[in-house]
């Protein structure tokens, strides 16, 4: 895709986006709601049409190519098989299109059923199966016409948690054994950092930063990204000589040239250790736990330093011993971080990240 | 809730009674309601029905019964073949005329508006629905001048099809409309055009069997209003079946004939619509 653009009057939904993707990767678009993530989608699927741009698909350009001629598989995020067939009718309709006989769709219909795990409900009716069901069936549907590229538009949002984590990882093993190029949308970031081979983190009609998972998080390319991806804490401080000083830590900055002032710099809770004490000496990183959210293995508490709250991740282990009225001292890591103007406002990240 | 009470816990089930009482009481009021409700409507309308179908029964002398109101429907004939024969095959070619040419007319186009020109809609809509604010005679006054060529080519009856499609329009836009806006048309149509369907088949393949049901009851109206439209045909001088009824029952003495080809005329109606309904559960209930 280049310089794809889309305007729905005066908003800018896309705004020129160059995406490449490579054969037999997964690729994730991340994004809050209105950043242009589906529309990127639904222009690569012909669903609609691009004010400008191009889109190639093994160097055949299908910019002006109709839906039905794209050979574009799609997941959509409601359920979207046909009530009034079978599950394995559903499978076979787009063989049915392109005549491939009775016997050879309904075998290949078998087989794609076989590997979403559900060729035993091949004689039931889309309202008979469960909604992780349908998706499964959907993902077999546009699978079974071989499509160039596989398009996933958010399809476990309307599933519940543990039936969404058990088929995100189905959608991994199955993209990995067919191959396919794939292109995956979603607003939840976890999902995109499980299974992506690489994430697209967009904004405003723009993609901000295209990397791999671990990239994404650890070296984030702008504040947004860092913001939006996972959790920071947003503490004021002060850049100087190529250094950020937060409540008297010096830690050294992602982009060295940064000039001199106020900042707010996006710390990850997870560089953020606690130690207590029963009576510590006031200063700037000085503290109570207010609460403690537990997550599992590692567990979030909140600090009020009197002027701001700090999120911290610890262990279980650790957290445990620090219970809501704790004095506690903070130390923060010194890995590099990212500073943005103390203006710009804060990315509308999920607290479940 | 019982489920999660703990061991030791005594359950409290006197509090959960009363309300299980109420509701219950609640509920046989509710019933004896609907009971009173469903008798006086269902009096309310078969009564007329009864008195109906007594008078046409009704003998020479008051009080005593007789058939001969319903033979004389049969054997009415002014020339030619029996016209009776003639309006019922009229009526139902009408029926079957109409009620294809509103479906095919309505069932794409509202499809279509729906996927690609929603802003259309509301428009269609108020065109579609117009007919049941306009009364039968300004309609006839209206169509008059084009009927008068029509007939001056001597076509049949036949063309009556034209005016009921338009006076049919409310009622089978309103049956398709709850229809569409059962499935989420956009998302069907979507996933079928991206595993390669052409629109052709995205509305034959895929949306319209998913509103048979929709089909069937537009179908039904359309063919009910057909069999009972008089007034069109009778100010039009076109001969259906309820024209050719009242032509019967003009034209004898018996005062019985009146109400024995009104009894008729209603049981027509009601037993091809009952039948329509039969074949269309069958098919849905086999699709």
């Amino acid at each position: 895709m280049e310089g794809l653009s889309r305007h729905y009057g005066p908003v800018v939904a896309l705004d020129r986006l160059d995406l490449t993707l490579q054969p037999g990767e997964l690729v994730a678009l991340l994004g809050p709601s209105g950043c242009g993530k589906t529309t990127t989608l639904r222009l690569l699927a012909g669903l609609e049409d691009a004010d400008t741009g191009y889109i190639s698909v093994g160097g055949k350009d299908i910019t002006r190519l109709s839906a039905a001629k794209r050979d574009m598989g799609m997941v959509f995020q409601a359920y979207s098989l046909f009530p009034h067939m079978t599950v394995r009718q559903n499978v076979a309709f787009g063989l049915r299109l392109r005549r491939v006989s009775a016997a050879q769709r309904d075998k290949r219909a078998i087989e794609m059923l076989d590997l979403v795990g559900l060729a035993t409900q091949a004689d039931r009716y889309p309202h008979q199966i469960s909604g992780g069901q349908q998706q499964r069936v959907a993902l077999a549907r546009a699978l079974a016409i071989e499509p160039q590229v596989l398009l996933l538009d958010e399809p476990l949002s309307a599933l519940d948690a543990k039936v969404r984590a058990q088929l995100r990882d189905q959608i991994r093993r199955i993209q990995l054994e067919v191959g396919i190029t794939t292109l995956f949308v979603t607003h939840d970031q976890e999902e995109a950092l499980a299974i992506a081979d690489r994430v697209g983190v967009m904004r405003e009609g723009r993609l901000e930063q295209l990397a791999p998972p671990t990239e994404v998080y650890s070296r984030p390319a702008t504040a947004f990204v860092a913001e939006f991806v996972g959790l920071s804490n947003r503490l004021t401080g002060e850049v100087r000589g190529g250094e950020v000083t937060v409540r008297g830590c010096t830690l050294p900055l992602v982009e060295r040239d940064v000039p001199d002032g106020q900042v707010v710099a996006l710390v990850r809770p997870e560089a953020v250790t606690l130690a207590s004490h029963t009576a510590p000496e006031p200063g700037p990183l000085v503290g109570t736990v207010i609460a403690v959210t537990f997550l599992g293995a590692t567990s979030r508490v909140t600090v009020d330093l009197g002027d701001t709250t700090v999120l911290a991740q610890l262990s279980t282990s650790d957290a445990s011993a620090l219970p809501a009225g704790s004095r506690v001292t903070l130390t923060i890591r010194p890995d590099p971080v990212l500073v943005s103007a103390s203006s710009e406002p804060a990315a509308a990240a999920d607290e479940e990240a | 809730m019982a489920a999660v009470t703990s061991l030791g816990e005594t359950p409290i089930a006197p509090p959960a009674r009363r309300p299980r009482g109420m509701q219950a009481r609640r509920r046989r009021r509710l019933n004896a309601f609907r009971y009173v409700v469903f008798t006086v409507f269902g009096l309310f309308f078969i009564l007329p029905l009864l008195a109906m179908a007594r008078f046409s029964l009704e003998g020479a002398t008051l009080g005593s019964w007789s058939l001969s109101g319903w033979r004389q429907i049969a054997s009415y004939q002014n020339t030619g073949i029996p016209p009776l024969l003639s309006a019922i095959e009229i009526t139902l070619e009408l029926a079957v005329i109409t009620c294809v040419v509103t479906l095919v007319l309505l069932v794409p186009t509202m499809i279509w508006i729906r996927l690609r020109v929603q802003w259309l809609a509301r428009t269609v809509e108020f065109l579609c629905l117009l007919p049941l604010t306009i009364p039968a005679i300004v309609l006839v006054v209206g169509l008059g001048p084009i009927y008068n060529r029509i007939q001056h080519y001597s076509l049949s009856a036949l063309m009556l099809f034209w005016v009921y499609v338009i006076l049919a329009l409310p009622y089978a836009y309103r049956a398709l409309a709850a229809g569409l806006s059962a499935i989420d048309v956009t998302t069907l149509a979507e996933a079928a055009r991206s595993l390669g369907a052409s629109w052709f088949s995205v509305i034959v393949r895929v949306i319209a069997p998913n509103m048979w049901q929709a089909i069937l009851n537009a179908l039904l109206l359309t063919a009910a209003l057909v069999l009972g439209e008089f007034t069109i045909a009778y100010l039009l001088l076109y001969t259906n079946l309820q024209e050719e009824l009242y032509a019967i029952s003009r034209n004898t003495p018996n005062a019985s004939v009146v109400f024995s080809t009104s009894t008729a005329a209603l049981l027509f109606a009601f037993a091809l619509l009952l039948i329509l309904s039969y074949v269309g559960r069958r098919r849905r209930g086999r699709g």
